[in-house]
């Protein structure tokens, strides 16, 4: 893929759009997403379902629809975010109709669910953001408010009434037929908080307080004692989540990313060591006194014992996938011809393990690519931005997605003890793919206001003049 | 703070490239490895409807596959099994989602993917035969398995086990668990969700119809474990049937409840016999005879009839330790020796116990495969008769024998009914205790006495009456199965 990475600081000359090359990737990604479904479809069935047109279309509508948007509220917006996205979202979508049609009686009638409504209200979401959220730096203003908002969305789930358990964790609510996840707005809310509350204390956490030496080595120059509230509570509310609601995941992402924001407002690793070690003891103490998490542990290390396998919550699943990828090999077995419903939510925790079956370590390796280019993008986006808001909310964004990445598919492959967490724009359900554009638009949204040009003064018209390639 | 965010996206693709590399250490190098572990369900899945070789008792199929395509489809093979619940805990099932039984442990050949079969299979791709998996010879015989099936069902829903071996050989002839459970309902292809739930429900049922007791479930041997007592003191102690030994009503340990006897009184309160002891099941003599002994000893003859085996035995259906430890407190000695305390025993071990000394003392290896035949019924493997280990001296065996055929020999015979009418019996029952009320009731023997063919051990879980009277009919069963 062709990169448009002129350097990008705020007194170079005005970046090239290059819309049109969003619009050629944008199709290429829906054809992939199109081709993805026909090819499941011939493996299933022997012909090309209807869906290849339906779905198909339907996604390339939205995306096609996207772009047009593009084009007129956010014009100077990084160009390759919106395919990445898209591409993501798209692969998602093919894979989600490809195991529904496994389970549904008749090939034809296989949907995708929800998904591509979801996929058009992400969208709505998205770019309503673009067009209304003019500033971001707006949102500096609701400091406390969006921390309030984090809690208590991460709270709601644990009240009665409307809070709802699915398979053993409660991370959801429920309102009449509607589930969701409000875990996943809380991310949105917290990367928000973080970056004003550093924007406005940076300088004080950034002071040195007395360096721990060794002979005459600085092990680590610990910050003042003062300053070590608000890392404390970072804290407590991680080891909180882990221990009270038993979730393990959103544990882990909301006091990463902490510690991520952290480091990059402070330039301080002292403060990551700080917080790992923290967290470690945490962790330890938790281990010990809690079974759930000892067993999310033992399953992790021990998987493949036979009694860890048939205990009620054990290994199952975890082993499953594992095989599912190892039969999957290096070119995986085609789009339809692996039998990735053995694994238990094959389309959401697991649509990772799904995809290295179906295709292999090579396609899992290309998703991962685009994925990767997707948050260096948005690295990018905050190394362009002007501000340390900005900057901290695009930069915070972009290590959610690839640290939730990290999490999900780290647990499906024995990297860290399996968690559940969602894939960004590819698992199944509403909020984590509502959440996913949602921090699109807002990454979008500051991407465009970094590389649009500063408006010409009247009178230096003629005088000096911008060179255009 | 761009230098930060730098290094944060440097950290960024660090994550990925340890994704990256682990996946491909899965996909890529491990693959093999895992697909071919035991929890990968999905090599049943795959074999589920593709053709398997047979398993037959007595020359005749108990398990086969069948194929039900309507003519002209290609082909989907039923695996069917024949029998019913009796043969299941040896014979096991082979399902969507895994296999039990002789269909796992001789998965391979019966699939045809065992190296053994390569040479066959080259052939029958040149030559463009279906390939077969290999048919599979058990030495199970049906009328051993059937009579001592019927007697358990006979026994008013007790649970339990019972296992018969060819004392000469240690082939397996009979080996019975209960309750058992019909193949058939866990492996219908057409209906995988009912056949899954069916097994499910299996699996939680708390009378656990997928156990296999006779190999896999350690029960205290209670008295039948005399003999090994017995054994040791003749081989140790230079014990004979008439060597004595204090038989006071209740024996008093040095900690502990003291020890009474079944019967009340073994000799009146006076010594007694070790024959005697054996005849009547004496509990006080045979615990003095394990503390004369001590606990090294005693642990040592147990592991020579196979108890605490180095590595686990494999008939080749794995089976599970039988343990005897050495004690060294004399409280917890005194009880071994009559089978309780720590000393816990598979019926499998129990049947070795018996066949050892019917075959003049050598504990013959149990197997219960024959032999395994390709297609065309030349010989894969052929088992051949393997000795364990020589637990006792012919003498010592010739003695125990004696002493044994006592206990079905009126008036004062303890398990009188495993007797058979013309044909001497050797046994010992047991009845042992448990921490509930209701004891497991063993029964070990074998017959004819002077010219053994078959050696049992019996155990009613649970039964709550003695060994004589729930455990000695069946036991009785299984021996009339072979020598009438």
């Amino acid at each position: 893929m062709s990169d448009t990475s002129t350097p990008e600081a705020p007194t170079a000359l005005p970046p090239v759009k290059r819309r049109n090359a969003e619009l050629v990737l944008i199709v290429v990604a829906v054809v992939i997403t199109m081709l993805g479904i026909a090819i499941a479809g011939l493996n299933l069935s022997g012909r090309v379902p209807a869906a290849t047109w339906t779905v198909g279309l339907t996604f390339g509508a939205l995306a096609v629809a996207a772009h047009a948007a593009m084009r007129f509220v956010a014009p100077y917006a990084d160009p390759l975010i919106l395919p990445c996205a898209l591409f993501l979202n798209g692969i998602g979508v093919a894979m989600i109709w490809r195991l529904n049609a496994v389970e549904s009686e008749n090939i034809e009638s296989a949907g995708v669910g929800m998904q591509l409504v979801w996929t058009a209200l992400g969208l709505i979401f998205c770019f309503l953001i673009i067009i209304f959220l003019k500033d971001p730096r707006i949102l500096q203003r609701y400091t406390y408010i969006s921390a309030l908002i984090a809690l208590v969305l991460l709270a709601l789930p644990a009240l009665p009434v409307i809070g709802h358990e699915v398979y053993g964790a409660r991370l959801w609510i429920k309102i009449g037929p509607i589930t969701f996840q409000p875990s996943e707005f809380a991310k949105i809310a917290l990367v928000i908080f973080l970056a004003s509350y550093l924007m406005s204390k940076r300088q004080v956490l950034q002071i040195v307080g007395k360096p721990l030496k060794v002979g005459r080595f600085t092990l680590i120059e610990l910050p003042r004692a003062r300053d070590l509230a608000p890392i404390l509570v970072g804290w407590l509310v991680a080891i909180g989540m882990l221990v009270v609601l038993r979730d393990l995941g959103t544990s882990l992402l909301l006091f990463g990313t902490f510690l991520a924001m952290l480091y990059v407002a402070t330039q301080r690793s002292s403060w990551v060591t700080l917080g790992l070690v923290l967290f470690g003891a945490g962790a330890t103490v938790a281990y010990f006194l809690f079974w759930h998490v000892r067993a999310r542990v033992n399953i992790w290390i021990n998987a493949f014992d036979q009694e860890v396998y048939e205990a009620v919550g054990g290994s199952q699943q975890l082993v499953q996938g594992i095989v599912g990828m190892a039969y999957g090999g290096l070119f995986g077995t085609g789009l339809g011809g692996g039998r990735p419903t053995d694994i238990f939510a094959a389309d959401s925790d697991f649509i990772l393990a799904s995809i290295g079956e179906e295709l292999g370590v090579t396609g899992l390796l290309a998703v991962l690519m685009v994925l990767f280019l997707l948050v260096e993008r948005g690295m990018r986006v905050a190394l362009a931005s002007t501000g340390t808001f900005n900057k901290l909310l695009a930069s915070g964004m972009a290590f959610v997605l690839v640290y939730q990445t990290f999490i999900v598919l780290g647990g499906v492959s024995r990297v860290i003890p399996l968690t559940g967490s969602t894939t960004p724009f590819m698992s199944a359900g509403g909020t984590a793919l509502l959440t996913s554009w949602i921090m699109m638009g807002i990454l979008l949204r500051i991407s465009d206001n970094a590389r649009r040009p500063a408006p010409q003064a009247i009178q230096d018209e003629g005088a000096t003049q911008v060179i255009r390639r | 703070m761009n230098t930060t965010i730098r290094r944060l996206s440097i950290f960024c693709l660090l994550m990925f490239l340890v994704l990256m590399a682990n996946i491909t250490w899965i996909q890529g190098i491990q693959a093999p490895t895992i697909k071919e572990d035991p929890l990968n369900r999905r090599q049943y899945a795959e074999q589920a409807s593709a053709p398997r070789g047979p398993i037959l008792v007595g020359g005749e199929n108990v398990a086969y596959s069948e194929n039900i395509a309507d003519e002209g489809d290609p082909a989907r093979y039923q695996r069917v099994y024949e029998g019913g619940d009796m043969y299941t805990p040896i014979v096991g099932s082979f399902r969507n989602y895994g296999a039990s039984g002789i269909e796992a442990v001789e998965n391979d050949l019966l699939n045809g993917s065992d190296d053994r079969l390569a040479v066959r299979n080259f052939r029958d791709m040149i030559t463009g035969r279906e390939p077969e998996g290999a048919q599979v010879q058990l030495t199970l015989v049906p009328e051993v398995q059937e009579a001592g099936y019927t007697a358990f069902e006979n026994l008013g829903g007790r649970n339990g086990a019972a296992v018969a071996l060819d004392p000469d050989t240690g082939a397996i002839l009979g080996a019975i668990s209960y309750p058992s459970y019909d193949p058939n309902t866990v492996v219908d292809i057409n209906n995988p969700q009912d056949s899954t739930n069916a097994y499910v429900e299996l699996e939680n049922d708390e009378r656990k119809p997928l156990l296999n007791r006779a190999l896999n479930e350690r029960y205290p041997p209670g008295s039948t474990f005399k003999v090994v007592t017995a054994a040791a003191a003749i081989e140790n102690l230079d014990a004979g049937p008439d060597s004595t030994q204090e038989a006071p009503d209740q024996l008093q340990f040095p900690s502990g409840p003291p020890l009474p006897n079944a019967m009340g009184s073994c000799n009146g309160g006076q010594p007694d016999t070790l024959a005697h002891s054996i005849q009547i099941s004496c509990n006080t003599s045979f615990a003095n005879w394990a503390m004369e002994l001590g606990g090294e000893a005693l642990s040592e003859q147990a592991t020579a009839f196979g108890f605490n085996p180095e590595e686990p035995m494999a008939v080749p259906l794995s089976v599970v330790d039988s343990y005897a430890p050495v004690e060294s407190d004399q409280s917890i000695l005194g009880r071994a020796g009559i089978g309780q305390s720590n000393v816990e025993a598979t019926p499998l071990q129990m049947a070795m116990v018996a066949a050892g000394i019917a075959n003049d003392g050598d504990v013959m290896r149990p197997y219960v495969v024959e032999s395994v035949r390709d297609s065309d019924l030349s010989v894969i493997t052929q088992t051949s008769p393997d000795t364990y280990s020589e637990a006792v001296s012919a003498r010592t065996a010739d003695m125990l024998t004696d002493m044994m055929v006592l206990v079905t020999t009126p008036p004062e015979g303890s398990g009188l009914n495993a007797a058979i009418p013309g044909i001497e019996v050797a046994g010992k029952t047991g009845t042992a205790e448990n921490g509930t009320d209701r004891t497991h009731n063993w029964f070990i023997g074998f017959a004819p006495a002077d010219d053994p063919q078959v050696a049992v051990a019996v155990v009613v879980e649970f039964g709550g009456g003695s060994g004589n009277e729930l455990a000695a009919p069946v036991a009785r069963a299984l021996m009339e199965a072979v020598v009438l």
